[in-house]
């Protein structure tokens, strides 16, 4: 028996060896997993991570899967997806699952971003570590927008006719650019059409370039931690970082945990609340899309809602998709707008603390807002927050150059 | 001109042919054609490497350039979606004061609205909160920039989408319920992002949409029947009805 095992063994190594020898396996698996190593203080916000890369595999099997029954023309689009949720064997389960990772993806990428304010992430030398994240972000907006006209409901037209609209204010080209996009004077079926082409092919080839790139730079700087301290400071002999870890196994498995947890939770949103109160798919979206007819009350869904409440607070067209778009860019310019020498909350002030909670706030309030009928005290209530919105990057030169900062350790604790 | 020419130090017992495939072969470094003093690095033909980068680049760079022509203009609109869209005949009869009437062109939806003796006297009263009340901005046919915005003062025809951002607004009538107060006069809503228009299509102080609703290319082919996206002829009918 003992032989059957060392001949495997043996077979297993020497296979591994003949392939070291014309591709950098072993290199690799060393380089990004075994040997890669991470700082030994990981918590809670540190899931977020490879949750997203988990989600992504979801959209990425169960989009293929959907493609395989629907149909992207404008006769036939809303009728397929329904045909997929009723005639298809679990056909409801593959879209729910799609559906639900959406949102789910947002989630898990909204927290992993917070993690980063929260521990300084995006500070030197982490700068392109974070601006790649950031295009990530970006990419997944259009992805997600993009994917939302395929159903062809009212919520997929109207919403894909706004946010078209936009580009409509751009000065000079606008119009003329907004057709371009559409290929169509309204959205039409030439728009979706062109909309799934990019839902199940272009974006996600973009995506999965960045999230390599977003990677390698990771690796190349190394994680930020909790508290903030350069591990690369203290090495032993071998030159091993003292309070690193190496990523596999320590890493894969406490993932291999959060990722579980997570689909627990993601498959009770999938199984009991596939909706989740409108949330997730909202309800004007089960009826086809009619062009003469916008819904008496539209709203993004709402990950989009915090940028949807700031362009609604601008009583000007210009002006309001400038303030959306400086919105969601103006995350990019945060490792050069922070002075504070120190990374992590635990060893900041009070001012960026307090800076912090309120912008946490701001944005969920501005998402709530972003839902609402927009009267005229959800308008000026969307002002006065989108105001603090700003403000917290605008100020933070000020705020953080002469904050209460603690000393940071030199280790990790 | 030969590639002898333009490759002067080349072995000249090399035929052309040779040469030729020793470009497109991209090799810097072709010992069999390339002869002259080799293994020394100071007599590297530098000038052949820049002439081949530099010609490359230009001709690579137009090809690039022309072929991202085909790419942008694919998604322009096609001859297809150009020619759907002719001019959509409506009849109106029957329409009562008050009532409105929506009907699809180009994909739009586009409204009539019979309005009231009173209400269209009622819309000279309202210069003082509207944006563009004497309808400067060009977002009609010339025929139709006047108090009421229409050929025939009765009769309001307008693209039913908010200049904003596209959605399309409700229309209350003056006595229906709204957020706006007791002395609304009838109008447009968007309920995406509040926009208000009066009764001729005109929008409201302070509100996201820039401009009044655009009205389109119509004539009165009879008393009660509306020809939308063609004015040839326009006015003739209808104006003096």
């Amino acid at each position: 028996m003992s032989k059957l095992i060392n001949g495997g063994v043996k077979l297993m190594s020497d296979t591994v060896g003949w392939i070291d020898e014309r591709f950098p396996l072993t290199k690799t698996w060393n380089e990004h997993l075994a040997q890669y190593y991470a700082p030994k203080n990981f918590n809670f916000w540190y899931y977020f991570g490879s949750l997203a890369l988990v989600v992504l595999v979801i959209q990425i099997v169960t989009g293929i899967w959907l493609t395989m029954n629907y149909k992207p023309s404008a006769e036939d689009a809303f009728a397929s997806v329904e045909y997929i949720m009723r005639d298809v064997d679990w056909g409801w389960w593959i879209r729910y699952m799609h559906s639900t990772g959406a949102s789910a993806f947002f989630v898990v990428i909204y927290l992993h971003m917070f993690r980063g304010l929260l521990y300084g992430s995006f500070k030197r030398p982490r700068e392109l570590l974070w601006l790649t994240g950031m295009f990530i972000y970006l990419i997944l907006m259009a992805e997600a927008f993009f994917g939302y006209l395929l159903p062809w409901g009212q919520m997929s037209y109207w919403g894909a006719q706004v946010i078209i609209s936009l580009f409509g204010a751009i000065p000079f080209i606008g119009p003329e650019l907004a057709e371009w996009i559409r290929g169509d004077y309204v959205i039409s079926d030439v728009t979706l059409n062109r909309f799934f082409s990019f839902h199940v092919i272009a974006v996600p080839l973009v995506l999965c370039g960045l999230i390599g790139l977003h990677i390698f730079a990771l690796h190349e700087v190394g994680s930020n931690n909790p508290d903030g301290a350069e591990i690369k400071k203290h090495k032993d002999a071998k030159g091993i970082p003292l309070d690193g870890i190496p990523f596999h196994p320590y890493y894969t498995v406490k993932d291999i945990v959060g990722t579980v947890v997570f689909l627990i939770f993601f498959c009770l949103v999938v199984f009991f609340n596939p909706e989740m109160g409108g949330y997730f798919l909202e309800h004007a979206n089960f009826v086809p899309a009619n062009p003469l007819k916008t819904p008496e009350h539209i709203a993004p869904v709402w990950y989009f809602t915090p940028f949807y409440a700031i362009l609604r607070a601008v009583p000007d067209k210009l002006g309001g998709v400038i303030a959306m778009g400086a919105a969601t860019l103006i995350f990019m310019t945060l490792p050069w707008l922070d002075r504070s020498p120190v990374r992590s909350i635990r060893y900041r002030g009070w001012k960026y603390r307090t800076a912090l909670t309120i912008f946490a706030i701001t944005f969920v309030t501005l998402g709530w807002l972003g839902m609402q009928v927009a009267t005229p005290n959800v308008t000026m209530a969307s002002r006065i927050f989108a105001v603090i919105y700003f403000l917290f990057f605008f100020l933070m030169p000020f705020y953080t150059a002469n904050d209460t900062d603690k000393p940071v350790p030199e280790r990790t604790t | 001109m030969t590639w002898h020419d333009i490759l002067p130090n080349w072995n000249k017992n090399r035929s052309e042919l040779q040469l030729f495939l020793a470009i497109v072969s991209g090799k810097q470094d072709f010992g069999v054609c390339y002869m002259q003093d080799d293994g020394q690095d100071n007599n590297i033909d530098k000038k052949r490497r820049h002439f081949l980068t530099a010609a490359a680049t230009v001709v690579g760079g137009a090809g690039a350039l022309a072929t991202a022509i085909p790419f942008v203009s694919t998604l322009s609109p096609s001859a297809k979606t150009k020619a759907i869209g002719g001019p959509v005949e409506v009849d109106v009869t029957g329409l009562k004061p008050g009532e409105r009437k929506t009907v699809k062109w180009r994909g739009k939806p586009v409204w009539i609205l019979r309005r009231s003796e009173e209400s269209v006297a009622e819309l000279a009263e309202m210069s003082d909160i509207l944006r563009d009340p004497e309808s400067d901005v060009e977002q009609q046919p010339e025929y139709a920039k006047n108090s009421y915005r229409s050929v025939n003062p009765e009769y309001l025809v307008v693209v039913g989408l908010c200049t904003h951002l596209g959605c399309s607004p409700n229309y209350l009538a003056s006595g229906e319920e709204n957020d706006f107060g007791a002395d609304w006069k009838g109008g447009f809503f968007c309920p995406c992002h509040g926009s208000k228009f009066d009764l001729a299509g005109r929008v409201y102080k302070g509100v996201p949409a820039p401009a009044n609703l655009v009205v389109p290319k119509y004539q009165f082919i009879s008393e009660t029947t509306i020809l939308i996206g063609d004015d040839s002829g326009s006015g003739e009918l209808g104006a003096n009805s």
